[in-house]
């Protein structure tokens, strides 16, 4: 069997938590340039502590900005995609960065905290968003990159508020989904949002980078499993959600990636004119869902195949799903496919696996 | 760790010689390296295969890796049980989680393979 250790040089960035990861037996993989735990123990028991109770990640690698000023909601509403102007105040909103072509250059998270914007974009399109925003500036608006000086955790699970509810007020663990607070905490402000990327209930938790070890010491003590980028992968696959340079790259609108519901087009943001254009291109390929017979999984590039065996579209990402044991996809197929229950073919290795177009997301958490 | 009885190769696959036959598996090095075995795929009995040819692939979450012979000779079994708990492998790698018995051709070249100290000391030398 082959080594399956990469020996690559040792990637340049770590985040605050990387001595924690490595005390704590993560097994330290490049992603973006940073070193990250994919693991700590087995990728399906880290999904599955998720599924069922609680588990907590290391994102502090994505890149968290403020922006401040009197023109900083303009600013931002003509970089991102969604409506911005009617968020509440602590409210969250995902979005997309488009160019002026309508490609994805990032999917985001607004926040209209008290005192700033809050915009979290992908470590990988870090550089990419601020070269664009300050390739479009306003007067009267200022970015502040608060990435290295905080750490975030997502902490993620039905029982995520059994994990916290000893440190975090009440006000906290009664957060409506996509709202966020600031809580004072031992002198620091900590920025915390009910947010996430798996499909289960949960908080992201912003703090300073100081406290980053003794917070995922906490959580760790509290009940909550360490995750890694893995089980990150995995679920977020299972709740039908796009990853950046997958279902999402420069090449890729929104409309065909079925994220229509974030672009306002009442409003005017670059790559508006394109997207109206775009809006009605029914040549596109568009994303779904496939779910596969058998146990091998699809990867990111596998053909899609009629029942003739032509190639009608390809994979972005794929995996076997722990929660559903079946092996799950999502692909950018001819629109004609991408019918629910239509069957197709896919192309694993050399194999010709049967597989049938399915709705999203793959899993729903249950309502409580 | 590794049995004694058994022989390596460098790929970590390990032989258990059975007069003309022998018996093939992965090592627990192996195993705990992949983790989350969701798949295994065993060549079909009759396939002849030479000392370093593919002999299978075994597929995690995360990656699908080759298996290759440690030997030359023919598939006279596979182990059935795979198919239906992948993760045996990882359990019992040694014992029921065996993959593949060989009708060996020939003599077994033992020459490329190393004995359980030879294997540690090269697993001890990857970084991982």
């Amino acid at each position: 069997m082959d080594d399956c250790q990469s020996h690559a040089p040792v990637p340049a960035l770590q985040t605050p938590l990387h001595a924690w990861h490595v005390a704590n037996k993560g097994r330290m993989v490049d992603f973006a340039g940073f070193s990250m735990p994919v693991q700590y123990t087995s990728i399906i028991s880290e999904h599955l502590a998720v599924r069922k109770s609680a588990g907590f990640f290391d994102v502090s690698h994505m890149g968290r900005l403020l922006i401040r000023g009197e023109a900083a909601l303009e600013w931002l509403d003509r970089i991102v995609t969604c409506r911005l102007s009617d968020l509440a105040v602590g409210q969250v909103r995902y979005g997309l960065v488009c160019n002026e072509q309508g490609g994805v250059i990032d999917d985001v998270l607004v926040t209209r905290w008290p005192d700033a914007w809050g915009l979290v974009v992908n470590a990988s399109n870090h550089e990419a968003v601020v070269a664009w925003m300050m390739a479009h500036p306003v007067t009267d608006a200022t970015m502040e990159d608060v990435t290295s000086s905080t750490v975030m955790l997502a902490l993620q699970g039905p029982e995520w508020w059994r994990v916290v509810q000893s440190f975090f007020p009440e006000s906290i663990l009664a957060l409506p989904y996509y709202r966020g607070a600031i809580v004072a905490k031992d002198g620091a402000e900590w920025r915390i949002s009910r947010t996430g990327y798996t499909g289960e209930d949960g908080v992201e938790i912003v703090a300073p980078a100081a406290v980053g070890e003794a917070l995922a010491n906490s959580l760790l003590q509290s009940g909550a499993m360490a995750c890694g980028l893995g089980a990150r992968d995995t679920l977020r696959l299972e709740a039908g959600m796009p990853l950046y340079g997958h279902e999402l790259d420069i090449q890729t609108n929104p409309f065909q990636a079925g994220l229509g519901r974030s672009v306002d087009m009442s409003k005017e943001f670059h790559g508006c004119k394109a997207l109206e254009a775009l809006r009605g291109d029914v040549h596109a390929p568009v994303r779904v869902g496939l779910i596969l017979d058998g146990r091998r999984a699809a990867r990111q590039g596998d053909q899609v195949l009629d029942g003739d065996g032509n190639q009608i579209g390809r994979v972005t990402s794929g995996t076997f799903s722990p929660t559903l044991e079946r092996p799950i996809a999502m692909a950018y197929i001819r629109r004609e496919m991408a019918v629910t229950g239509q069957s197709v073919s896919l192309l694993v290795r050399d194999t010709h696996v049967p597989g049938q177009v399915t709705g999203l997301p793959f899993y729903k958490r249950q309502a409580r | 760790m590794n049995p004694s009885d058994l022989r390596y190769a460098k790929t970590h696959e390990w032989v258990r010689a059975d007069g003309d036959e022998c018996v093939i598996g992965l090592t627990r090095f192996a195993v705990d390296q992949l983790t989350d075995v969701t798949y295994i795929q065993l060549p079909i009995v009759g396939k002849k295969v030479k000392a370093g040819d593919g002999l299978g692939e075994i597929e995690s979450v995360k990656a699908v890796s080759d298996i290759y012979a440690p030997v030359t000779g023919e598939v006279v079994a596979v182990n059935a049980d795979l198919s239906r708990d992948p993760g045996l492998v990882s359990r019992d790698p040694y014992g029921a989680g065996w993959l593949v018995r060989l009708r060996v051709e020939g003599a077994v070249e033992s020459g490329h393979l190393m004995d359980a100290r030879a294997y540690e000391a090269q697993v001890s030398e990857t970084p991982h």
